[in-house]
């Protein structure tokens, strides 16, 4: 006990799980919007207008190729304290900077979870997409009802490493001040000598969200497979 | 065939990014041996304008450099042989502990946390925590009006601390890694005031970009001495360093490196300090 | 058009309909172009002013850019220099038949793949300055290097599994019944066949790497490209936004180039995958009657996430293909043909 009381001293006062609260909360928000708006992409890359074909290449293209915390930065810089956007947060930075970190994060990630995807629908089998057609469904009925639902079947563990990387991504949005677990890192080890031990603490934190999603989406990728 | 491509490929990656490497550790074979005589490296900003400032022609220009180039002629190294490098604020201490520079002078405030890490010589110029606001804003006239407006500063910096803390514990504050972001959300009316010492906010205002735009509130909120750090314990580098800044305040160079810098801000800067006379 | 399996031919009123979207999408993207331009205008943000120095002098370029950019190819290209190997070492030893082998890899690649580059390079250089004593600038860089590379040797590790992973078993078992050795069967057999396969995922690696660098400017203060946007804004009256867009702009140029680079080197597989009966993917498909691949866009390479491509690889494990194994190694680079055993979007 006593032990204990004196190597971990340093992490008196520091709203620890509350940091790493913010973090699992952004993880969930972003994996959420990037999940739809990444599936929105995907339909408009293999979809029959060109123009919103191009789009989405361009986007995927643009996106991927820029540093997150470039885009993250634009978010706050450009969306709010130019254009004003305020994503309903009225005059409250704190939660206008936790959306904008969610936003920014949705449109970086929902990049990768577009590619993902493609990739997954190309693993269906033609005859499936030519049966559906044969049905008389239309491009989105055939997407909605025949392909996606297997093409995500097929994804899950590309989604899963996705998900991981973007719940440590989450560490950028402390660019924009929003204090989750690497703000609180930081702030800890400008205060504290225990810079190591600091480091461990919240490595571990990380392990604790990223292994488990990773072992249980893993199974779940098994469990969901189509055999062919 | 195709092995073969990417063997081609991957040597040229290679040939080209070893020049390029060459290239950059044959500069610094360059700077080190033309200057002649012994070097010295001294820790600045390279980011504050008016204070610590890595200009376009790739000199640097401020106070601060003023300051150690001052300190430095008078230790015996001329303008050439000093190296300026970027410390940051949560780097400083480090860099002096391990001597990586020989001293420092980049806003560097003298209190009892820092001392138990590094020695300061000085102080050389006294600072106040202050606020930057918009020039046709009327209506901020005391700290405490800032309660109900949005403020803006540097992530980890102890201005902002100081604001949640005690000064305007309800404002809005935004945390941004640099002061120029601050100031673009100033522009645009997404944040009223920037707070952080007087003397960098001078700086910014002093600019040709943001002349007429922006004023200094002129709130003394806290006392910041603004000393040389050293390495503790190096007693005679201190003595020498605390003379040359005597010299500096009593033959009129610190005058003319103020009014150079923060002239043009129209900041009423504290006369010079005296030396181990730390405002608290 | 091969995506067209997903939709009929288009009859008079599907296209009428095409046109509706087109201009309804033209219209919704030029009317929020329309108010970010006229904000940014209003705002004084495209104000010649803000924009002018990077036009008019090369003094920006010169003193801030140029450096910086520098600075992030030296990091990203040591950090992939000793990733690569270091990757491929822990990738084969998780495949080891050995546990003190295998163990010992897999816990080291599922430990730094599950923490944020940016905490292993803050640790880094608290470690370097703690027991060390390099010179600042050395040390930022030892620093960044060291994040990245323990990050994605791991990340490769499991590209370069996943790559021998994906080739069919009667490779190995061709090898064995030959009488090469474990070594011999991986470095002849194995490893140059996968190495092809492989290389779109590498690539994909080495622009998630470049962007990373941006890390070390954010947390460490190395020199990096992105963090020359400081200085340079505050030299140039705070003009964040039109820096940080030069500064985007030479990201893009940078891993657009990687990219290309990587379809280009794809080119040689696609061309020879070109005629049907060599085709992999008809091959891999067998009966089943694969999707036709898509169109390679000129990025196709590039367009896994970090680590996407080891699920990819690992998720669809493509159908036994009748390989023959390249069994003479005095030409390994023939047995490359035999790469099709890869699943087709992993490219």
């Amino acid at each position: 006990m006593e032990a204990r009381e004196i190597v971990f001293d340093f992490l008196e006062g520091y709203d620890l799980l509350g940091a790493f609260w913010v973090t699992v909360k952004l993880t969930v928000y972003s994996a959420l919007g990037s999940l739809i708006w990444g599936t929105l992409l995907a339909g408009m890359r293999v979809g029959p207008v060109p123009l919103m074909r191009g789009f989405g290449t361009a986007y995927v293209n643009i996106i991927r190729n820029i540093p997150l915390t470039v885009i993250i930065v634009f978010a706050s810089l450009g969306l709010f304290q130019t254009l004003q956007v305020k994503l309903g947060g009225g005059g409250d930075f704190e939660v206008i900077n936790f959306r904008l970190a969610v936003l920014a994060l949705a449109l970086y990630t929902a990049a990768f979870v577009c590619e993902a995807l493609r990739s997954g629908i190309n693993t269906v089998p033609t005859g499936q997409a030519e049966a559906a057609r044969a049905l008389g469904l239309s491009f989105t009925q055939v997407l909605r009802l025949v392909i996606l639902p297997q093409a995500f079947r097929a994804v899950v563990n590309p989604l899963a490493n996705v998900l991981i990387a973007l719940t440590k991504n989450t560490t950028v949005a402390a660019a924009i001040g929003v204090v989750e677990a690497a703000y609180l890192m930081k702030d800890m080890i400008e205060a504290e000598a225990q810079l190591i031990l600091i480091s461990a603490v919240f490595a571990f934190g990380f392990i604790c969200l990223t292994l488990p999603t990773g072992l249980l989406l893993g199974w779940v990728s098994k469990k969901v497979a189509v055999k062919r | 065939m195709q092995l073969r491509k990417v063997t081609a490929a991957s040597a040229a990656v290679l040939a080209l990014a070893l020049t390029a490497t060459a290239c950059g550790s044959g500069d610094k074979d360059d700077a080190a041996g033309s200057g002649g005589g012994k070097k010295i490296t001294i820790g600045i900003k390279i980011d504050q304008p008016g204070l610590g400032l890595k200009t376009p022609d790739g000199k640097f220009a401020g106070f601060d450099v003023d300051v150690a180039t001052y300190v430095a002629k008078e230790l015996g190294y001329d303008a050439e042989n000093i190296e300026f490098v970027e410390t940051k604020s949560a780097d400083r201490e480090t860099a002096i502990e391990r001597g990586d520079v020989k001293f420092i002078a980049a806003t560097y405030s003298i209190n009892d946390e820092r001392l138990q890490k590094v020695d300061f010589a000085g102080p050389y110029l006294l600072a106040h925590q202050d606020v930057l606001v918009r020039a046709d804003d009327k209506t901020i006239k005391s700290p405490e009006d800032l309660n109900d407006k949005n403020l803006c500063s540097v992530t980890g910096s102890t201005s902002a601390k100081n604001v949640k803390e005690k000064l305007a514990p309800k404002a809005q504050l935004q945390n941004y890694g640099g002061y120029s972001e601050c100031l673009t959300g100033l522009e645009n009316k997404a944040v009223d005031a920037l707070t952080t010492d007087d003397s960098i906010l001078a700086g910014y205002a002093a600019q040709d970009a943001h002349k007429g735009k922006f004023k200094l509130a002129g709130f003394k909120m806290t006392n910041e001495n603004y000393g040389i750090g050293l390495k503790k314990g190096d007693a005679d580098l201190k003595k020498k360093i605390d003379a040359a800044l005597t010299k500096m305040f009593s033959d009129g160079a610190w005058d003319k490196a103020v009014e150079a810098n923060f002239g043009p801000a129209n900041y009423k800067n504290e006369p010079a300090p005296k030396i181990g006379n730390v405002v608290k | 058009m091969t995506t067209s399996v997903l939709f009929d031919a288009q009859g008079p009123r599907a296209k009428q309909r095409n046109v509706l979207y087109t201009v309804v999408f033209v219209a919704a993207l030029a009317a929020a172009a329309w108010w970010v331009f006229s904000s940014l205008a209003e705002k004084h943000q495209l104000d010649w002013v803000k924009w002018e120095p990077f036009f008019t002098s090369p003094q920006p370029w010169e003193t801030y850019i140029w450096p910086g950019l520098q600075n992030t190819l030296k990091a990203a290209f040591f950090a992939l220099l000793i990733a690569l190997p270091l990757g491929a070492l822990f990738g084969i030893g998780r495949l080891s038949d050995h546990r003190w082998m295998r163990m010992p890899s897999g816990v080291v690649v599922e430990f730094f793949r599950a923490i944020p580059v940016l905490i292993l390079m803050i640790t880094a250089n608290a470690a370097y300055a703690e027991f060390t004593t390099l010179a600042t600038e050395d040390r930022l860089l030892y620093a960044v290097v060291t994040g990245l590379v323990l990050y994605n040797a791991s990340v490769l590790a499991e590209i370069v599994r996943a790559g021998i992973l994906s080739l069919p078993r009667g490779q190995t078992d061709a090898a064995k019944a030959i009488g090469m050795r474990k070594g011999q069967t991986m470095r002849y057999v194995l490893l140059p066949q996968s190495v092809t396969a492989m290389l779109p995922a590498i690539v994909s690696q080495i622009v998630v790497i470049v962007k990373d660098t941006a890390l070390g400017g954010a947390v460490l203060t190395f020199p990096e490209l992105l963090a020359s946007v400081r200085p340079m804004s505050a030299n140039y009256g705070a003009n964040t936004i039109a820096c940080f867009t030069i500064i985007a702009l030479i990201y893009m140029a940078l891993n657009f180039a990687l990219t290309s680079f990587a379809s280009w080197l794809e080119g040689g597989r696609q061309a020879r995958g070109s005629t049907p009966t060599s085709d992999p993917l008809l091959r891999c498909g067998g009966g089943g009657g694969r999707a036709p691949p898509p169109p390679p866009p000129a990025t196709f390479a590039g367009h896994l996430t970090r680590a996407s491509t080891v699920g990819c690889i690992r998720s669809v494990i493509p159908p036994r293909t009748t390989h023959v194994a390249a069994l003479s190694p005095s030409s390994p680079s023939t047995s490359t043909t035999g790469a099709g055993g890869f699943p087709q979007w992993t490219r």
